[in-house]
């Protein structure tokens, strides 16, 4: 994990054993093929083998701590990289038109139409994309703006990314039935789920319909979908590191799950059988 | 059952809030949710009936043309966000077969269209008629 950290970057002595970084995660799959889920600010530090050829980057939508890294990824200035950018369009304007109102001067020097790798842009629908070794899934979620989920499956794993999501939005008791559930059918089963876990209930108060989750109500839905192991993932900038510890360990006591949780944190790894 | 399409879920989630009688269905006409208000017209309770297939629906109420709307009402407001993907508002009577009570009503559909130009489904809107 390169990237945890919601909406905005907190680097610091408080945040340092989670990391400030925004979202950015790496998929390593069979054969060397590489995923990169979002392109926060954590992407910087993302360095790929010098064998590789070909990168993929999940976009989950184009929100600035999603995005605001993609200029500093070294595989765009690689002339012998391609990299395959994968997002959702809005409903009048491409994802390469959406992205370029960024990567292009005044907010940012260098043209996404200048950089020397090979570039790619793919519209995410609803069908089962195969991608190297990766199955790859995407659905829109409750978030507001086009946003989608990813669930990449191998033969031998499954992981499913829904950083940021609000799906007890409108719901006068959580969780409700699977059906009627964002994102449930990413989320069902997998061996490893990172989702949104931003706000304490307190705070969620003042904070409805800005697409992000409690930590109770994304361990709720982390139980109902059945996973295997929980990431609570998008860390409020405001959080310590301390204060991080103390919001998981009363999630945890009042859901009671049979599952192991483990805040995302960079630097963090999880292998996959 | 098939996770619905978030446009769905988030159109039941405001029926949910609403006080107006609303109903969310499905692209083949399926209502596949109603909201409290909407309880009252249909005389039955989504608790009790989940889901209804539109004879289902047709067992519940009987709609007719008002004789007293005027011409541009002619024509099935659900259809007509259905088939042809446009809004429509009519005037009906409304007869719950449970209890044969009538009900003058006026009804507004319109389509839920997604991203890809993709139909999703309909809301109903039902407005009771109130005399001036």
């Amino acid at each position: 994990m390169y990237g945890v950290r919601g909406s905005i970057a907190a680097p610091g002595p408080s945040t340092a054993r989670y990391g400030g970084n925004t979202s950015c995660v790496r998929v390593d799959g069979p054969g060397g093929a590489v995923l990169v889920l979002d392109a926060g600010s954590g992407i910087r530090d993302l360095r790929l083998s010098k064998a590789l050829r070909r990168v993929d980057v999940l976009l989950t939508h184009l929100h600035m701590d999603h995005i605001q890294g993609l200029g500093f990824f070294s595989a765009l200035y690689d002339p012998s990289m391609e990299v395959h950018i994968w997002g959702p369009a809005s409903a009048t304007l491409s994802l390469e038109a959406r992205l370029r109102r960024y990567l292009s001067p005044p907010l940012f020097p260098v043209m996404l139409s200048d950089v020397p790798c090979r570039l790619e842009f793919h519209h995410v629908g609803r069908e089962r994309v195969p991608i190297g070794p990766f199955h790859v899934r995407a659905a829109r979620v409750c978030h507001p703006g086009p946003t989608v989920g990813y669930r990449i499956e191998t033969p031998q794993a499954s992981l499913a990314y829904i950083p940021d999501h609000e799906p007890a939005l409108g719901a006068r008791r959580f969780p409700i039935d699977p059906d009627w559930t964002s994102g449930f059918d990413l989320a069902q089963k997998v061996d490893l789920l990172l989702h949104d876990a931003q706000y304490t209930r307190e705070e969620y108060a003042n904070c409805v319909g800005w697409g992000h989750s409690t930590m109770r109500d994304a361990l709720a839905f982390a139980v109902q979908a059945g996973v295997k192991r929980f990431v609570p993932f998008h860390h409020d900038p405001a959080r310590d590191d301390e204060a991080l510890d103390r919001v998981v360990a009363a999630a945890v006591k009042e859901v009671g799950p049979d599952f192991a949780v483990t805040p995302a944190a960079e630097g963090a790894v999880f292998a996959l059988a | 059952m098939a996770q619905q399409p978030v446009e769905l879920i988030l159109a039941r989630q405001l029926a949910g809030y609403l006080s107006v009688p609303v109903l969310v269905l499905d692209p083949a006409g399926v209502v596949l949710f109603y909201n409290e208000p909407a309880e009252r017209i249909l005389g039955v309770r989504f608790e009790e009936t989940g889901r209804l297939g539109p004879e289902e629906a047709d067992r519940l109420i009987e709609v007719s043309d008002d004789p007293a709307a005027g011409p541009e009402d002619a024509g099935r407001p659900l259809v007509t966000a259905l088939q042809q993907r446009r809004p429509a508002h009519a005037r009906r009577w409304l007869l719950r077969r449970g209890d044969r009570v009538r009900l003058q009503v006026e009804l507004t559909a319109f389509p839920l269209i997604g991203q890809g130009d993709r139909l999703l489904g309909a809301v109903a809107m039902f407005w009771e008629h109130q005399d001036p």
